[in-house]
């Protein structure tokens, strides 16, 4: 059809209601007038609650894989051996058993390090049990050797060492750490599952709150959305519109909570960073610490993004099912 | 071009609570040629706004086949429908306007809808709001306008894509005789360019002025076409 005007042109008039039409349409135009109509402050506020909750069981899982790696790699990999009468002549009848036991593990590929406590750190370990001065106790002590062996160093390795242990030093006992490092590990795991299944719950529950908003706004809206969809609005305008705001309103929402977790975060991270110390490799406390900050940093950062996308995917499914009850 | 073959509406799956088949419109069948005219008579419940409801694609024929502008709607996908409404002008008895939005949105809506350039909605707007007399009041909101007023915006927003097809459903029941007029002047000239019209009227001394074919509904049936 060929473009036509209505009625006659006015001069002066016209140029002045373009320039008014100029200034009439909104920035961004709310045909649906969602603005008002989508639970604008509730839904942030239940966002902002998952994600608060998110961060810390986020937090938590980390945490847990954290020391599940460190028990792993770190304690998982020592063995304190005993070597009695150390001072007695090897099997071999060269030297002393314990000089025996040492030059074993020395030349074992799997150790890193090997070490005899000296006399002073035995005393210090036993002054719980045997008081200040055990030597006027007449007992005989044994040489404690500890060693620190490569990460993931296979059983059978472990078997060889303890066999060459016992023909080398008669009487020795060899302490690992496997049997309660892999219950430990276990438990580990099975923390981890649950942080993880905890994340699922407060994501479903994220939706299920988008989802209910979504509705609330979906009836509240309902005439207009009956005009716009009868003048050629399509199911993935309509979708998008709705998908739009909720996108905008559960990314606030995330931000929201995910900033509110992070004093709560970092005081918890303070409590613990005496005992990450600790258990970290010499030395390497402050590194794992710092590691631990960078990878949390990581996860968290992507919170608000998670909740977007749960926001948008939420919406259009809700918006399209809605909408097939129009033809 | 409408073609209607044997269409019938339910809007309870064909069958009443108490068993009797539910059908508020039953072996309607007419064809509107592209470009032609009717009016759409009848009684109070003889099926007008029906008819009028599957014309403008807000229901789908139980019954039948329904053609319009070509698409066959019984079968169109959603989003074939979706597109075909935009060739479709509708002035409904009760305007649906958006309460929220100004009238100069109001009307421009179709144009956004089909994703228009927004320097030749605001030309094309404000030049129809002049037409029909609402250029002063283009930022005002619906709720604040007379019926008659409303009403010339509904119409402004059913004429400003240039539709292809023009429902009206007693379009002139708000205005007074001399805008009542103009708006017969403007269905009439934009049949002329080639827009098929389909005016549902109680109002026989309009109908006895513009001579046309008139479509007459009784109890959900055709009983008169020409």
């Amino acid at each position: 059809m060929p473009r036509r005007r209505f009625g006659s042109n006015a001069g002066g008039w016209w140029a002045m209601a373009k320039a008014r039409a100029s200034r009439l349409r909104p920035a961004r135009f709310d045909e649906l007038g969602l603005k008002r109509a989508f639970a604008q402050r509730l839904l942030p506020l239940l966002v902002a609650a998952m994600a608060f909750l998110a961060a810390l069981t986020l937090a938590a899982m980390l945490a847990t894989a954290g020391l599940a790696r460190h028990w792993r790699e770190g304690a998982g990999a020592s063995l304190t051996i005993q070597v009695p009468a150390p001072e007695a002549p090897a099997a071999s009848g060269g030297g002393s058993r314990a000089d025996a036991a040492l030059a074993v593990l020395r030349a074992d590929r799997s150790v890193l390090e090997a070490r005899r406590l000296s006399g002073a750190e035995l005393d210090r370990l036993l002054r719980p049990w045997l008081g200040a001065a055990p030597e006027t106790l007449g007992l005989a002590m044994p040489a404690v050797i500890t060693v620190r062996r490569a990460a993931g160093s296979p059983g059978a390795t472990e078997e060889g060492l303890r066999a060459r242990l016992a023909a080398a030093a008669p009487g020795v006992l060899v302490e690992a750490a496997g049997a309660w490092l892999s219950r430990l590990a276990a438990l580990a795991r099975s923390l981890e599952a649950l942080a993880a299944l905890a994340l699922l719950i407060v994501g479903g529950v994220a939706a299920l709150v988008v989802a209910i908003a979504t509705r609330a706004s979906l009836a509240a809206r309902r005439e207009a959305l009956e005009i716009i969809h009868g003048l050629g609005a399509s199911d993935a305008y309509i979708a998008g519109r709705f998908a739009g705001r909720a996108t905008w309103l559960a990314a606030a929402g995330g931000i929201v909570g995910t900033l509110a977790a992070l004093p709560v975060l970092a005081l918890l991270a303070r409590l613990a960073a005496p005992v990450a110390a600790l258990t970290a490799p010499a030395g390497q406390g402050l590194m794992t610490m710092a590691g631990a900050v960078m990878a949390a940093s990581v996860w968290l950062a992507s919170l608000p993004l998670a909740a977007a996308i749960i926001g948008w995917l939420t919406a259009q499914i809700t918006v399209r099912r809605w909408l097939h009850r129009l033809p | 071009m409408i073609r209607f073959h044997e269409v019938g509406l339910s809007y309870t799956d064909g069958v009443e609570s108490d068993g009797r088949a539910g059908l508020v419109l039953r072996d309607i069948s007419f064809t509107v040629p592209s470009g032609g005219f009717r009016w759409l008579l009848g009684p109070s419940g003889a099926g007008k706004t029906s008819l009028l409801r599957l014309l403008t694609l807000a229901v789908r024929p139980s019954q039948g086949e329904a053609v319009v502008l070509g698409q066959p709607i019984h079968l169109a996908s959603r989003h074939a429908l979706a597109l075909l409404r935009r060739r479709i002008g509708v002035v409904f008895q009760d305007f649906r306007l958006l309460g929220h939005l100004s009238v100069f949105d109001n009307v421009a809506l179709p144009l956004r809808l089909d994703g228009r350039p927004e320097g030749q909605i605001r030309a094309d707007v404000a030049e129809m709001l002049r037409w029909v007399g609402l250029a002063e009041r283009m930022a005002a909101l619906p709720p604040t306008l007379s019926g008659g007023e409303q009403q010339r915006v509904a119409i402004a927003r059913a004429v400003i894509n240039r539709p292809a097809l023009i429902l009206a459903d007693e379009p002139t029941g708000n205005l007074d005789e001399a805008q009542a007029e103009r708006l017969m002047q403007l269905l009439i000239e934009m049949n002329r360019l080639g827009t098929s019209v389909i005016v549902a009227t109680h109002q026989t001394g309009l109908v006895e002025r513009y001579a046309a074919p008139a479509l007459r509904l009784e109890r959900g049936r055709l009983v008169g076409d020409g």
